[in-house]
């Protein structure tokens, strides 16, 4: 009776010794970094199409964890990505301030557009001003959805409701609907109830659940999405793959990988801009 | 519109049926961290709840309690804790084993443990009540009765350890939080449906739903299928 | 085998067990000596079970106390208990008997195993499992399991009440090979004509108290108490 209860219990530590790491081998292979990024990147696709070519030309292996932008350089503060990938410039200075990362590299942009119901209740589809908009929707009371996450998206809408005036933690009503979640999980919420949004267009094209909504505001320069790319500080941790991370941004920035994140397109649709030489992005 | 919408449910089970690689890993993986999980919270769950329903000590009840209420744990909440104890900041941080499968075992087996742990302890305190005098009155020492108890009431327990099992399985708080959902390494079936369903693309967040239940079915039709048939041999 | 420093005899001294309103034992003062098989007869809730019980330490008294060899509680002391309701291990018959020699070499154990199942004439339903036995086989089988722990004690409550009459001779055969090998028997029993076949004495219980204690012969004979008589008589009304 013993002996059987033995080979169950034995059974059970197998399963549970060689099954999990069996799943995790490439831990061992060493050759994998860890990069914190955004869910625009990822739900666009875009990371998709350029790491299987990253890892084609240097048998690196990069484990994307998207989360919003805020989330993602504190994960890059606690030390537990390599590399951050993300899309608010002032936090961005604001982490290599901090000593938290190395130095910021700008790669590429894309850009945000207002997404809207085709009812335009605000009157605004087809306008050019972004900041105008948004005041026609405040005025009005029409229905807006918010990321509310301190990702980037979020960041950049907060700066376009201040750019018009407008303190919106003051004025918001129930028109403003912040829901604390992703790209997606916003515009699923404003197809549900016919909303506004603001949207990068990478995670608009690919985004399959459209309902009625349609671009209402886009190609106003204040709409511009710039991305950058940060080297976690090896001096605060001591663990990061320095080398492997570093020749991921350097590939990023480098002729052969703004060309193929110029090449990814959705239905012939360029949706990021590689921009790593212009001075100040 | 509807009939596209029915398509690409139905697409989440061609990719399983055409051999789709990259769903297989997910399937595997899924099942691979929530039966690994679930393993490793019996080890402990199984004699914890077996002598908790034996043994009488004050504070019994508390604990009785306690352990019932953690059956309810948010998996957010143990998520985020596991979060902080394996991050690279934390105290287990040497580890390295965040945003990986380990870390999502490990998460999911502490959400599991209450739940077999409770379901045990019931299950051993009826049957004890049954054998207590014939046990007692054959001089069996302590530790023997644990192992006599979870072995004669070993048909009941698959029922804990399902109920354990499609808890870990039917989860995307913690394995989201302490795993990344990392695409080709950390991403199971309910972070990939949270993804599909946060790229707007319902039906195939269905189809892998629909999927990630056929498979919760198996595996329960399985352990029926092995209970029966223990029954039938064991009496 | 049998250490020396024996376990008898088994003094009940003013034992009284209280259920709440209810006293199931009354001051009972009692001996059990070695030698041959005693018999606890008497009708329904006269608390034959709840001696045994209180002897085997599976219960406490609510005052008065049990010593054995003259030493308070059951440490130590080589004893069995059959169960009027055996409960069988969800194993094999053979693994039931095995059950109750943890401590056996593998080898020896199987032999010791085969060797009393044989004995119960249970041998053909080795690998059964045993709770798909029969109520007769898993009380022999239950006797098998006792017997297994050699033990200087064996208490048997009401050990063929619901047998067949075969099943009630193997059973008694058993019993009485164990006695003739050293073994004391108590038997709990409300089956005269077993008592009167077993038993070299008797204790007569009633409504919580030992009533009358005498040699088997005499006992059925010329009982000592009206009651005792009533109760040989078949009318004894509780």
């Amino acid at each position: 009776m013993f002996t059987r209860r033995a080979c169950i219990v034995a059974f059970l530590f197998a399963a549970l010794l060689f099954g999990a790491p069996a799943m995790a081998q490439d831990n061992a292979g060493n050759k994998s970094i860890v990069v914190a990024s955004t869910t625009s990147t990822q739900d666009s696709g875009l990371f998709g199409y350029i790491l299987p070519i990253f890892k084609a030309k240097t048998g690196i292996d990069v484990k994307v964890i998207a989360q919003g932008t805020g989330q993602a350089l504190d994960t890059g503060r606690r030390g537990d990505a390599d590399v951050v990938f993300v899309h608010a410039k002032p936090a961005e200075e604001q982490f290599i301030a901090e000593g938290a990362g190395v130095r910021r590299y700008p790669v590429m942009y894309n850009d945000f557009v207002l997404i809207g119901p085709k009812s335009d209740p605000a009157g605004i589809a087809g306008t050019k001003d972004i900041v105008a908009a948004l005041e026609a929707i405040q005025a009005k009371g029409a229905p807006f959805v918010s990321r509310g996450d301190r990702s980037g998206t979020h960041q950049a809408e907060l700066a376009l409701w201040k750019a018009g005036g407008i303190d919106i933690a003051e004025e918001k009503g129930p028109w403003y609907r912040d829901i604390g979640q992703g790209m997606g999980a916003a515009l699923n919420t404003a197809s549900a109830m016919n909303a506004y949004v603001l949207s990068d267009r990478g995670t608009w094209i690919s985004f399959k659940n459209r309902g009625d909504l349609t671009i209402a505001v886009e190609g106003d320069n204040r709409l511009f999405n710039q991305y950058g790319v940060i080297l976690v500080n090896p001096q605060k941790h001591p663990h990061v793959k320095q080398a492997l991370g570093q020749a991921f941004i350097d590939w990023l920035i480098s002729p052969d990988g703004q060309k193929t994140i110029a090449n990814y397109k959705i239905d012939g649709q360029q949706l990021f801009f590689p921009n790593a030489t212009v001075p100040g992005a | 519109m509807p009939k596209t919408r029915v398509q690409n449910s139905m697409s989440a089970i061609d990719l399983l049926l055409g051999g789709d690689p990259a769903l297989y890993a997910i399937v595997r993986l899924s099942l691979i961290v929530s039966l690994a999980a679930t393993a490793l919270a019996a080890i402990v769950a199984l004699p914890f709840g077996a002598m908790l329903g034996l043994t009488r000590f004050p504070g019994r009840a508390g604990v009785i309690v306690v352990l019932n209420a953690c059956m309810g744990l948010p998996p957010v909440v143990v998520g985020l804790a596991i979060y902080l104890l394996l991050s690279r900041s934390g105290p287990l941080g040497f580890l390295g084993i965040l945003f990986t499968p380990q870390a999502m075992i490990l998460a999911q087996a502490l959400l599991v443990f209450p739940i077999i742990a409770a379901l045990t302890r019931q299950t051993v305190e009826d049957v004890w009540s049954e054998y207590r005098d014939e046990l007692m009155a054959l001089r069996v020492a302590p530790f023997r009765r644990v192992a006599t108890l979870l072995w004669d009431a070993r048909f009941s327990l698959i029922t804990a350890l399902l109920a354990g099992f499609g808890r870990a399985a039917a989860e995307v708080g913690t394995v989201i939080i302490v795993g990344g959902n990392i695409d080709g390494f950390t991403r199971v079936m309910t972070t990939a449906i949270a993804l599909e369903t946060s790229k707007g693309d319902l039906p195939l967040a269905l189809g892998l739903g629909l999927v990630l239940i056929g498979l919760i079915i198996m595996i329960n039709a399985l352990a029926w299928g092995v209970r029966r048939f223990g029954e039938a041999r064991a009496g | 085998m049998r250490a020396p420093p024996s376990d008898l005899p088994i003094v009940f001294d003013q034992v009284s067990l209280q259920a709440g309103e209810v006293a199931i034992l009354r001051g009972v003062s009692m001996v059990l000596r070695p030698g041959a098989p005693t018999a606890l007869i008497g009708p329904n809730g006269a608390g034959k079970t709840t001696l045994i019980r209180l002897a085997a330490s599976l219960m406490v008294p609510t005052s008065g106390r049990v010593t054995w060899g003259g030493k308070p509680g059951t440490d130590g002391a080589r004893f069995a208990v059959v169960f009027q309701r055996p409960v069988m291990l969800r194993r094999s018959a053979a693994a039931n008997v095995a059950y109750a020699l943890p401590r056996c070499p593998a080898g020896e154990r199987r032999l010791r195993t085969n060797e009393l199942l044989l004995q119960v004439g249970l041998a053909h339903l080795a690998q059964r499992p045993a709770r798909r036995l029969s109520g007769g086989e898993q009380q022999r089988l239950a006797l098998a399991r006792a017997l297994a722990r050699e033990p200087e004690v064996l208490f048997l409550d009401e050990p063929t009440a619901s047998l067949d009459p075969a099943s009630t001779k193997t059973v008694e055969d058993v019993i009485r090979t164990a006695a003739a090998s050293g073994t004391k028997i108590v038997i709990a029993t409300q089956n005269l004509g077993q008592a009167r076949r077993l038993a070299a004495d008797v204790s007569f219980m009633l409504r919580g108290r030992v009533h009358e204690v005498g040699a088997a012969e005499q006992f059925f004979h010329a009982p000592q108490t009206a009651e005792a008589a009533a109760f040989l008589n078949g009318d004894l009304v509780v």
